[in-house]
């Protein structure tokens, strides 16, 4: 036990005593909570939009404020013709246009059905979806509103297809994916490295040759990490509340449970990587790629899980991140408690037993 | 200095001990004994199985058959005890070079179970013996070669273990540094730690008590320096070896 503690301490000075370790430990969360949550939103503001009102009649005037009153456009109204609209397109001066028939009020109260068309910049497929999405969307509440005046119901087409909230902050999507991206990261590629750099350096040998068991020898890496991690953890967090304006609409302690689930997954296959390498590079590597790309795809934080194959959707279920990512989402948006996320508690449970028995074998294997 | 009249004291034992890969026998059936206080050295080519039969003699690595027996212990099943016995000294002088020396000394006393008051008293001792006391405080990673030698072989010894096993310690250090390491090694050997040296050196060679002369994986030669010059008429150990490992087939790996 005594000796655990030498070999613990010994491993907090070489955290902390590399620059290179600290800077990916904590610089690099706030490099991708700045950059997810910024820069890389999907949401869309100020995107140029045409409207060619045909109509000028009540209501088609009463919705085109309504796309004015939404920050997300930059609307401009301009009489012109199909042509001319396609004209505007190819140029790139708009992303969407709106347009009203003529006789859209009357359709609307006399016939309860009126057409409007949404067109949309199609190249730039992402953002065409979410203008078609908003414009959609706003369209849908002013048709409810009507209908709480004028019975009976009426139908402005196109039928929205807007499932979340108008209103929706991308950034909260964000954080929950950026955390599980950054354990990734910590855990395990920094913790693969700690243990392979001992080989490189002969160390490992040493501490193999000394009554040192290597089993503690995992251990012993291990738990500084399990630290660090957690206190990057909060860090994270933070950062996410006080920075991003993310809720926490659910349980601290839950919160911590399932991160520490995760940091220990992680942390397993940090271990198990370090135990079937011999060089820093490749222990990166592995873990960058093998690890990193997973996380960031499977995840379901960049790209939605049920646009892919089948395939990949099956894949994603042993991807751990991607259980921590939805974990913390009810938690932290939804503010869900343990009845909604006992199933990510327990898978994570379970991969990192078996991640940890493998990785206890691996290193009995190379000691033979 | 012969303490070869001392037949009581045998730490290190090895009969027909083989390690095979394969189809290659990476040591070949030695045999030989090392007595307490000794310094026994290992000499061989690139590639003539000396590490490998100090790993099995370490517990890095399982033997393929024979027996041998380290400080009293069976090196197949009694590993843990042979660990608490020896220290080891590698080729890379493997230390940490982000942590300083003194942070090196308590670490690796630390997990050989020193007692803390003892590593502390005895590692200020250590540093100014060595004269590190200037440089206590820097990184290993700004010292000269010589010094992280000396001090890995400082580590090595520091929790008293009976047989130290030194893996070619002396690569890439100047011959005045070397000189003075050898120091180091009979200052160890006359407190009664049993040195296990390999080396390729000819003239560290001349500094053990007796050698092993190691050609392919079999022993080919086993006495003091003197003797082992009279016996295939050489000079000094340069001649003797080269008149052994003629018959080498291997290629330096």
């Amino acid at each position: 036990m005594k000796q655990l503690l030498v070999f613990i301490r010994k491993e907090f000075y070489h955290v902390f005593r590399d620059r290179r370790t600290l800077l990916i430990m904590f610089g690099m969360p706030l490099m991708q909570i700045v950059l997810f949550g910024f820069a890389l939103t999907s949401e869309v503001k100020n995107a140029d939009i045409l409207v060619v009102d045909n109509a000028k009649d009540e209501h088609s005037q009463k919705l085109i404020n309504r796309y004015k009153a939404a920050s997300y456009f930059n609307l401009s109204e301009k009489q012109i013709s199909y042509k001319d609209i396609e004209s505007e397109f190819r140029k790139g001066n708009i992303k969407a246009a709106i347009v009203f028939p003529q006789n859209f009020s009357t359709d609307l109260i006399v016939n309860k059905k009126a057409q409007m068309q949404i067109l949309a910049d199609g190249s730039e497929p992402n953002i065409a979806k979410m203008l078609n999405q908003y414009i959609s969307a706003i369209t849908q509440s002013y048709q409810q509103e009507l209908n709480r005046t004028i019975p009976p119901s009426i139908t402005i087409i196109p039928e929205t297809r807007m499932l979340y909230n108008e209103e929706e902050n991308g950034s909260m999507n964000f954080v929950p994916g950026v955390m599980a991206l950054i354990l990734m990261i910590v855990c395990t590629a920094l913790t693969s490295v700690a243990v392979v750099r001992e080989k490189e350096l002969g160390t490992m040998e040493i501490l193999l040759v000394s009554p040192f068991k290597p089993i503690m020898v995992l251990v012993a890496k291990a738990i500084p990490y399990l630290v660090l991690s957690l206190v990057n953890l909060t860090f994270i967090f933070l950062l996410a509340i006080f920075l991003m304006g993310v809720p926490m609409a659910g349980s601290i302690f839950l919160f911590y449970l399932l991160s520490t689930l995760f940091v220990s997954t992680s942390l397993a296959l940090g271990l198990l990587i370090s135990n079937a390498t011999d060089s820093q590079q490749v222990a990166l590597l592995i873990s960058m790629i093998g690890m990193l790309l997973p996380t960031i795809i499977f995840t379901g934080f960049l790209f939605p899980l049920e646009n892919m194959p089948k395939f990949f959707q099956w894949f994603s279920h042993i991807v751990p991140a991607r259980w921590y990512y939805s974990g913390v989402k009810s938690i932290m948006l939804k503010g869900l408690g343990l009845k909604y996320i006992w199933k990510e508690l327990l898978l994570l449970t379970v991969m990192t037993i078996g991640l940890l028995t493998l990785a206890v074998r691996k290193i009995k294997i190379r000691l033979a | 200095m012969n303490p070869l009249n001392n037949n009581k004291d045998v730490v290190i034992h090895s009969k027909d001990l083989t390690k095979k890969f394969g189809d290659f026998y990476a040591v070949d059936h030695i045999s030989f004994e090392v007595k307490k206080g000794e310094i026994f050295g290992f000499l061989g080519a690139n590639g003539a199985g000396k590490t490998t039969a100090m790993r099995m003699l370490c517990g890095l690595s399982f033997p393929t058959s024979g027996e041998a027996t380290v400080a009293g212990f069976n090196v197949y099943n009694q590993q843990e005890k042979i660990k608490q016995n020896i220290g080891y000294m590698s080729q890379k002088f493997s230390l940490y070079e982000n942590l300083t020396p003194s942070e090196n000394i308590t670490f690796f006393a630390g997990v050989y179970g020193v007692p803390r008051k003892e590593i502390k008293e005895r590692s200020k001792l250590l540093i100014e013996k060595i004269g590190l006391q200037n440089e206590a405080n820097t990184l290993v990673a700004s010292l000269p070669l010589g010094w992280k030698q000396k001090l890995a072989f400082s580590v090595a010894i520091f929790h008293n273990p009976k047989i130290v096993f030194l893996d070619e310690p002396t690569g890439g250090v100047d011959p005045v540094t070397r000189r003075q390491f050898w120091d180091m090694i009979y200052e160890a050997a006359a407190s009664g730690i049993t040195i296990f040296v390999t080396t390729h050196y000819m003239d560290e060679a001349e500094y053990c008590d007796r050698v092993t002369i190691m050609v392919d994986g079999k022993i080919e030669g086993l006495d003091s320096p003197a003797n082992l010059k009279l016996q295939f008429g050489g000079d000094n150990m340069d001649e003797v070896f080269y008149r052994l490992a003629r018959k080498a087939e291997r290629v330096e790996s």
